[in-house]
């Protein structure tokens, strides 16, 4: 995993509640075995005027022009602002890998859903949680500013607007160390196998209907 | 000192390690596999040269991308039309091969979607925690076990320690007493719950359904609401241990047997949560008060009843319900005040995770018995959950009765519920569907889904429309 430590980048601002997974990556393109190159088909069904298919060329497709990533102001954007309970919907772990192979690296949205949020972190994509004001506010920001950049320091969890406004937010202690040093907490976990063994024991002593079949 | 939630009961069961940081090393009993969410799962194992933790933890089914038509199905993967399906397919196979996981490959008659599979199995037990990379592995809390949603990585993580890390949720009861009507099905009960708490009423909880109406339901009943859980926002959605549970359980394949089901049964019992709990959160329903529900929207919080109307922008509770009621007319090509009853249908879709149980089936039979489906519905669709329900139902006779009536009797799979298969909706055809979003393009590129249950699926089938289910 990338680590993440400071990022500053365009923000661009997804108006809108309850963004399901459906929405961020269409179903037809979770047929891949690889989870890489899903970038192109994010958002697809909003983003192009026609049906996506996997595994094909999306160069020549026609861009729908309302949508927010489609203009020429939005490009390289790397923060996305968006509505309450986004990610909603589906487990699937194509939704961060489409947003992170698209280029985001942070989302900031008044809450998650709660599978969404948890399967981003796992792919160092930092979804931020800021109060509803304060969201409304930065969606005005963006709105104002053209090319209006947010850094985000997760070290010291604050949200720096360009006019140096420090916004500070919350993250737990054990994802913002996995994801400021890039770690896999498969490793992390398996560092203490000797306590998921003896928990074992104990459990195949209690239920021992759960083993062995 | 307070009692006990269920929830809290299984999570204490569960911890192998607590974190200073507020989480905890939970240990996971069950992992069930598909083809979607476990390639790249199986590949990190591969790359990190990890092999899995417990083999016997875990068991697989293929069952989103394949085909329900038997000509497909004749010929085994190779008769996968579509070539990206074929090959994620194929790739569970050798995964499971390759590792030694137990699998229900697509010529088993076992195979089946994987949340009426596991149950079925009775790979699905009360007091377990039971982990799949989809969304609706909610629907196993029916067993009084604690089961959620995982994403890939955490598939990859199970398969490698058998733990995941968690931080502990709230606790949510939501109480629904009373008597249901004649016709109101669990799906009616959990469409109607969404509607009142909204799409993230549930985030950051556990979901526990009680109450006098919820214990009077069955195993599949309580299945197709814990599966619509995660509709309301919550991962998870859990009924307590009672009778209907053990009776459901006995005697499947993989339930203890002998002295193993006394010992099970009496560990079982304590499995519901302590009168004097105490939730975050209760929310009290009315039985009395539920009728047969239809989405209208796009969110399955966006439902009314059968004899409602459309919601008018006045409705809105704020701005932003409000607009997404602007996008949500548009899409679903439907105008404030319509109602519902006058909205027709172009296909119908029974099955799905939700409800493609015996169940249903039989619910959907009785109304489909001796009439036909209107001229007006392109297709009529009724997937089975699972190889096994598909031979029960045909035992009682109930394909014959579906194929009279004019609807398509399928091989089991997810099908049209996310149309990854060759079943899907047209650009604007309308669906009276049993499956659990309407999210746009869910069941197909420009597709109009209504939720509803499989009686009121198949009297919108035989009408063209949807009708109350309760006036045939």
């Amino acid at each position: 995993m990338k680590p993440f430590t400071v990022h500053k980048g365009i923000a661009a601002p997804m108006d809108r509640a309850n963004i399901d997974t459906d929405m961020i990556i269409p179903k037809q393109f979770l047929k891949s075995i690889k989870r890489s190159g899903f970038g192109p088909n994010l958002f697809d069904e909003l983003r192009y005027l026609d049906e996506g298919q996997p595994d094909a060329d999306n160069s020549g497709r026609p861009l729908n022009p309302d949508f927010v990533l489609n203009q020429p102001r939005y490009q390289g954007a790397s923060v996305l602002l968006a509505r309450e309970n986004f990610g909603c919907g589906s487990s699937r772990e194509h939704a961060p890998w489409a947003l992170e192979d698209f280029g985001f690296r942070a989302i900031i949205a008044p809450s998650y859903a709660d599978i969404f949020f948890n399967n981003s972190f796992k792919n160092g994509l930092l979804p931020i949680v800021l109060d509803d004001a304060t969201v409304d506010r930065l969606f005005k920001a963006v709105a104002a500013n053209e090319g209006y950049e947010l850094t985000i320091d997760l070290a010291q969890q604050k949200v720096i607007t360009p006019d140096g406004e420090e916004i500070p937010f919350e993250v737990d202690a054990f994802r913002k160390h996995c994801l400021l040093n890039g770690l896999d907490d498969i490793g992390l976990t398996l560092q203490d196998a000797d306590d998921i063994r003896a928990y074992e024991q104990n459990r195949r002593q209690q239920a021992p209907w759960l083993f062995g079949a | 000192m307070a009692g006990k939630t269920l929830y809290d009961k299984l999570w204490e069961q569960h911890v192998v390690k607590e974190r200073d940081d507020g989480t905890a090393l939970i240990y996971i009993d069950r992992q069930l596999l598909h083809e979607v969410t476990s390639p790249q799962a199986f590949e990190g194992l591969r790359i990190a040269g990890r092999k899995p933790w417990r083999l016997d933890a875990n068991l697989a089914t293929p069952d989103h991308n394949v085909p329900t038509t038997s000509a497909e199905r004749e010929s085994g993967i190779a008769g996968i039309q579509d070539p990206v399906s074929r090959i994620q397919v194929k790739t569970l196979d050798e995964n499971c091969d390759e590792f030694g996981i137990t699998e229900f490959k697509m010529a088993d008659k076992r195979q089946g979607i994987v949340h009426v599979v596991g149950p079925e199995q009775g790979a699905t037990l009360p007091g377990m925690t039971v982990v799949c990379g989809d969304s609706h592995t909610a629907t196993h809390g029916a067993f009084a076990a604690l089961a959620h949603g995982i994403g890939t990585s955490e598939v990859e993580h199970v398969l490698a320690t058998q733990c995941l890390i968690q931080r502990k949720m709230k606790n949510l009861l939501i109480r629904v007493d009373g008597e249901l009507g004649a016709g109101i099905t669990g799906k009616d009960v959990v469409l109607h719950i969404i509607g009142v708490i909204g799409t993230a009423g549930g985030n950051g909880t556990a979901m526990e359904f009680g109450g006098s109406a919820i214990r009077s339901l069955s195993m599949e009943a309580r299945m197709t609401m814990c599966n619509m859980a995660i509709e309301a926002g919550a991962r998870v959605g859990m009924v307590g241990f009672d009778d209907i549970t053990s009776e459901y359980v006995k005697g499947r394949p993989y339930a203890p047997k002998g002295e193993q089901w006394e010992m099970a049964l009496a560990a079982w019992k304590d499995l519901v949560s302590d009168d004097d709990a105490v939730f975050d959160k209760v929310v009290e329903i009315r039985a009395e008060d539920i009728k047969p529900q239809v989405t209208w929207g796009t969110s399955p919080e966006m439902v009314t009843t059968i004899d409602g109307t459309v919601p008018t922008l006045a409705d809105a509770a704020d701005e932003v319900q409000r607009s997404g009621f602007e996008r949500a007319y548009q899409y679903m090509g439907l105008t404030p005040g319509q109602k519902i009853t006058d909205i027709k249908l172009d296909r119908v879709f029974i099955g799905s995770c939700t409800n493609s149980r015996i169940e249903d089936l039989r619910a959907a039979a009785d109304v489909a018995k001796g009439r036909k489906v209107a001229g007006s519905v392109k297709q009529a669709l009724v997937v089975p959950g699972s190889g096994l329900v598909k031979a029960q139902a045909e035992a009682e006779g109930l394909d014959k009765v579906f194929i009279e009536a004019g609807f398509e009797w399928r091989e089991p799979g997810c099908s049209m519920c996310l149309a990854m298969n060759a079943d899907k909706l047209g650009s604007g055809e309308h669906c009276a569907s049993t499956s659990n979003r309407n999210f746009e393009g869910r069941q197909g590129y420009g597709g109009r889904t209504h939720l509803v249950s499989p009686a009121m699926a198949a009297a919108a089938a035989i009408a063209g429309h949807f009708v109350d289910v309760r006036e045939l």
